[in-house]
């Protein structure tokens, strides 16, 4: 397994801290603000992720045996999520990426609750979006 | 002068829910359980259960009598005609399904069902599908600002080739009571067949089923501080006879070969396979505990808290409220907030409160909002809940700010 890409790094260096409930909200929406906007196209119906309380899209892209996704929604602290996903999986190399355990990835930055079965914001929705994409995609 | 609820220390759940640092402001999601439930819970298994309308050994004879007694508080609570009209399913939901199977056979091609644009997906899709399956005219009755039914509208849409009308008594989004009697007497003037969805509007004050006058009356006994897994379908007795069984099994037949077989009448003849019996037998508990409180004293209550909500809401710039709740709960969003966020902040700081579309996603999406926040209130509630909301939405909203 390669290392954590830097931009990992750095959200592993900054969530792992202890923080108040309050600075982890603060921090990611600053995560979230960083997100590359989507534009119009791709803010479409078939990129749209089902089962989210706000509207999340998620676009990914295979090349040279590599996944590069992009993703934006609605609501701003699912922003911030998304950016720490996405920090974690681009770049990673297919066969890599089908092992990861994103779940911990989650628990390592203190956010494990957002992936619990009760949870409507998206997050495991997205996950399961994105193993569809890489299942279907040529390998 | 912070309103104090009495009965919270009946529900030792509210203490627990204290000491994890959580408030429960979702009551119309589902409710707490008072003691007397749990006990009445435990005390059915550790006597020895038994299945009920079997057995001839004692501890059937004892779970058939309690299980029995249950329907005739339920039967009393609503004030049905007779015991008789009380049919247990497994909810509201079920409820609903059964009469959307079980009344199919008077349907037909054409006819119409007229429902409302605020009702709960239970008491919208058994109908939409069952308007699919007969190929039938699903009519839905518009709503006014305030959240009742356009009763000019309905006027005109309930009609001669109306066979059924199926209603919320509450919206369990709005906090709104409907317009019951107008709606149920036009029904009536055309022979259509009323279905009230009274999964809200039951845990609010006495409603009386020979005074309301629908021919079906559904609720859940979890809403009601009862256990889940049960549900009461009222059926009255002239009505109920048109329904047809819809789920086969043990105990709902008289006799039976290979072949055909008869059914039982109401309301066994309904309940196929083993019931909820503990479940059962204690919501005949919570009954036994709620007619014990002062009914009078508990709607005041409610009201005062629900005051103190809209008030606290109202004081808030850029909050607003949908519609014009009048009983246990709101719904509403912030302006330039999505609701998600919102609803995100308010878990961290342990406020259980509802965030999404409740279970009325047309509704939701005919007012324009991908989403709301919704408080609903419990008799066990009091000031120190909705304090404690306040300060955590004003937080929140700080923080989004």
């Amino acid at each position: 397994m390669s290392a954590l890409p830097a931009a990992a790094e750095q959200a592993l260096e900054t969530f792992s801290q202890p923080i108040s409930w309050e600075q982890r909200a603060r921090l990611l929406m600053a995560w979230g603000e960083q997100l590359e906007p989507l534009t119009d196209d791709e803010r479409s119906e078939p990129n749209r992720v089902d089962g989210c309380e706000s509207l999340v899209w998620l676009v990914g892209h295979f090349s040279e045996g590599h996944w590069q996704f992009r993703a934006s929604g609605d609501a701003r602290l699912i922003r911030g999520l998304l950016a720490l996903l996405l920090v974690r999986v681009n770049g990673l190399p297919a066969d890599e990426l089908s092992t990861l355990d994103l779940a911990a990835w989650f628990s390592q930055l203190g956010l494990a609750r957002h992936l619990s079965p009760s949870r409507t914001n998206g997050l495991q929705a997205v996950l399961t979006r994105m193993r569809e994409l890489t299942l279907n995609a040529p390998r | 002068m912070p309103i104090l609820s009495p009965w919270r220390s009946d529900f030792p759940a509210l203490a627990a829910l204290a000491a994890d640092s959580q408030t429960y402001l979702d009551s119309a999601a589902t409710s707490q359980k008072p003691q007397a439930m749990l006990d009445a819970l435990l005390g059915y298994y550790r006597a020895g259960a038994a299945n009920v309308h079997r057995a001839q050994h004692l501890p059937g004879e004892r779970a058939t009598r309690a299980f029995e007694e249950a329907r005739g508080k339920i039967a009393r609570w609503l004030n049905a005609a007779s015991h008789d009209e009380i049919i247990f399913t497994r909810g509201a939901t079920e409820a609903l399904n059964l009469l959307a199977y079980g009344l199919e056979e008077h349907f037909h091609a054409g006819d119409e069902i007229v429902i409302s644009a605020l009702e709960h997906h239970a008491n919208l899709l058994p109908w939409q599908q069952l308007a699919q399956r007969r190929d039938l005219a699903l009519i839905v009755l518009p709503v006014t600002t305030s959240g009742q039914v356009d009763l000019v509208a309905a006027k005109h849409l309930i009609g001669p080739r109306t066979r059924l009308l199926a209603v919320s008594q509450l919206s369990n989004v709005l906090g709104t009571w409907q317009p019951l009697s107008e709606l149920l007497a036009l029904a009536n003037t055309h022979g259509a067949i009323t279905v009230v969805d009274g999964a809200q509007g039951v845990v609010h004050g006495r409603h009386d089923m020979q005074q309301l006058g629908c021919d079906f009356y559904v609720c859940s006994s979890h809403k009601l501080y009862g256990p889940d897994g049960v549900g009461v379908l009222y059926g009255r007795a002239a009505t109920l006879q048109r329904v047809l069984p819809w789920q086969f099994g043990g105990e709902m037949l008289l006799q039976t070969d290979y072949y055909t077989a008869k059914f039982r009448p109401a309301p066994l003849g309904f309940e196929a396979g083993t019931p909820a019996v503990s479940a059962v037998i204690a919501l005949g508990a919570t009954l036994d505990y709620l007619a014990s409180l002062d009914g009078a004293a508990v709607l005041a209550h409610e009201a005062a808290l629900h005051a103190e909500l809209l008030a606290g809401l109202g004081a808030r710039p850029g909050v607003r409220v949908l519609g014009a709740p009048q009983t246990a709960l709101a719904s509403f969003v912030v302006e330039d907030v999505h609701s998600a966020d919102l609803a995100h902040l308010l878990t961290e700081q342990g406020i259980a409160v509802r965030a999404g579309h409740h279970c009325a996603m047309p509704l939701l999406r005919g007012l324009g909002l991908p989403g709301a926040i919704r408080v609903s209130l419990g008799l066990y509630n009091d000031s120190g809940d909705l304090q404690r909301f306040f300060a955590a939405l004003d937080h929140a909203l700080e923080i989004l700010g």
